[in-house]
């Protein structure tokens, strides 16, 4: 990847994370820390992989993404609003009553959210749906659809990924943000799901691993994944969770808490200081 | 007068379906293993390609039913009651229902009147569990021609319906030439004036053949149909209750949160009347033959008609 295009992508990275806390620091509530373990994997969809229009959320022949984690929407959000499907003012009213940005993603209400989810497991099974319609319907679109790695502990997950296999859903891309913690503590202690790579491996997928946060290998594997046929992709990306907030980092207690205001301050000065690193660079 | 005919209500679903395939082109039908026993096998037979089988795992054939939906066709997804509308519940509610998608869950072999599989697969709470969800459709009709009429009206419906299917044949009962089904409207099939019998699926013509029986005997029974649960006829049963009094609901399904308690509900707000509840007595079935487990439970013409004349002397 060419140094200029990093460049950007790290600083909409940033801007994404940035509204991140906004959000919920002015919900009160939310989850900062798996939001921002994936905003380089989101940025990295919503600005570089998919086939979309955020004037034309709901064309029928544009790439979908399934939030199947879906209380890290913070994140998604913030990609939405930098993407131009809102205004990013809108986030600061995210779980509000009356508002667009519910707690969890409903299709019905936000602009370029293509399916409701927040039960974990869930939201696999409706990307294999829209992979199947893409396949009856002899469209090209890609289904992309980020799980968590503490999600895949839900039996569901596995019955949809069996699914995908035996249809050969080579228009599928799941990502797992492998951010090592869950609510209960960290992924292995909890639920033991390693190893990821060789159970997708087992239900039939091209497996990737990377670092979830490195432009150049997360670019490849999205290319390489698009090469891939007969079969449907997994990039298991390796995260920090709370990425690029000092005190959030690799820290299980932010996975659902807000930022109260001393340290909604501390978390929006770590974020400008990496954001004016990059623009001086 | 259409001919009186003999199905099962999962029988006349496949043939719709299968029917109905060539005017719809966007419904897809999934099922989870159970092609033969919910009678999607028909339309799989005839149409391949829009057929899904997506194995024993219910909870991911609704996801994958919602996602289709969202790219706008109109999936069927089958399997036994127990485990569409009970195993997937969450899944339905969540997947489909919260987002208001085009989805139409089937419920087949529901009641107890799957017979000799036992307590395990006689789902006796389908009903108090899809009413339960927001802006869902309840559909139990009671025959081949009502059925048949149900799965268009589910097509053209736009959301979320639940259909659910028995396994045992029945005679049919709306055998009139001027056979109407809507969404929500019940079917007044014989006038009465002194005790109404609201009754759904299996035990509509079981409630029929009470209500001739009782004629002999000099008691006028008004038998509705009712083929939606949700939304209710309120207007159908108020004016029931008003003209007839008493009230007997008779389902093949738990009395907690079934027909029974819809209608009371209705009565309560608006025209407090006596109901008294025909159903399965919040309890687990068990193996047996299916006409013979109806009339252990109560649910059968003989046991329709004892209650009537004893709610009447009380």
């Amino acid at each position: 990847m060419e140094n200029a295009e990093k460049k950007s992508l790290k600083i909409t990275a940033c801007k994404i994370r940035m509204g991140i806390i906004e959000g919920v620091f002015n919900a009160k509530s939310g989850h900062p820390g798996g939001s921002l373990s994936a905003a380089d994997i989101y940025t990295y969809l919503y600005f570089k992989e998919m086939n979309i229009d955020p004037k034309n959320p709901k064309d029928e022949n544009r790439d979908r993404f399934v939030l199947s984690k879906g209380h890290t929407c913070p994140g998604l959000y913030s990609a939405l609003a930098q993407r131009g499907y809102f205004s990013p003012e809108e986030l600061k009213s995210l779980r509000h009553i009356g508002a667009m940005l519910q707690g969890h993603p409903d299709m019905k209400g936000t602009p370029g959210v293509d399916m409701s989810s927040g039960s974990l497991g869930q939201g696999i099974s409706a990307a294999c749906g829209i992979a199947l319609a893409g396949k009856l319907d002899k469209k090209d679109y890609r289904v992309y659809c980020l799980l968590g790695d503490g999600e895949i502990e839900e039996g569901q997950v596995w019955e949809a990924s069996m699914f995908a296999g035996h249809h050969h859903l080579d228009n599928l891309c799941l990502i797992v943000d492998s951010n090592g913690l869950q609510i209960d503590g960290p992924v292995e202690e909890v639920g033991g799901v390693e190893p990821i790579d060789k159970k997708f491996e087992a239900f039939g997928f091209d497996v990737q691993k990377i670092n979830g946060h490195d432009f150049d290998e997360i670019e490849a594997a999205f290319n390489h994944a698009k090469t891939v046929k007969g079969k449907p992709s997994v990039i298991i990306a390796k995260t920090i969770k709370g990425k690029d907030v000092s005190f959030m980092e690799n820290q299980v207690g932010w996975h659902g808490a807000a930022p109260n205001a001393e340290q909604y301050e501390v978390a929006m000065a770590d974020l400008n200081k990496i954001l004016s690193g990059l623009e001086a660079e | 007068m259409a001919e009186v005919v003999k199905y099962a209500t999962r029988e006349s679903f496949g043939m719709a379906l299968t029917e109905l395939a060539e005017q719809y082109p966007e419904v897809v039908v999934l099922d989870a293993d159970l092609a033969a026993a919910t009678k999607t096998g028909m339309f799989k037979k005839k149409y391949p390609d829009r057929f899904i089988d997506c194995g024993i795992a219910e909870c991911n054939m609704v996801g994958i039913a919602a996602g289709l939906a969202t790219c706008g066709k109109i999936p069927f997804a089958a399997s036994f009651a127990m485990f569409s509308a009970g195993r997937a519940f969450e899944q339905v509610r969540n997947s489909v229902a919260y987002p208001k998608l085009n989805v139409k869950i089937v419920g087949s072999h529901a009641g107890i009147s799957v017979g000799e599989d036992g307590a395990t697969h006689q789902c006796n709470e389908d009903i108090a569990l899809m009413r339960s969800i927001p802006g869902m459709v309840v559909l139990n009709p009671a025959d081949h021609y009502e059925m048949k009429a149900a799965v268009k009206a589910a097509i053209e419906h736009y959301g979320p319906v639940y259909i659910r299917l028995g396994r045992l044949a029945v005679e049919s009962v709306n055998n009139n030439d001027d056979y109407k089904f809507e969404i929500g409207k019940g079917i007044t099939l014989r006038d009465g004036k002194d005790v109404t019998i609201v009754a759904t699926g299996l035990l509509v013509g079981e409630s029929l053949k009470a209500a001739k029986a009782l004629a002999e005997q000099g008691i006028d029974a008004r038998v509705i149909d009712i083929h939606t649960i949700k939304p209710l006829d309120r207007e159908l049963i108020v004016k029931a209750a008003k003209e007839t009094g008493l009230i007997v609901t008779a389902e093949e399904h738990n009395v907690i949160g079934g027909l029974g308690e819809a209608v009371s509900s209705v009565l309560c707000e608006e025209c407090p009347t006596r109901v008294v509840k025909i159903g399965v007595n919040d309890e687990f079935g068990h193996s047996g033959p299916a006409v013979k487990l109806l009339e252990q439970f109560g649910l059968c013409a003989s046991h329709i008609e004892e209650v009537v004349k004893t709610a009447l002397k009380k």
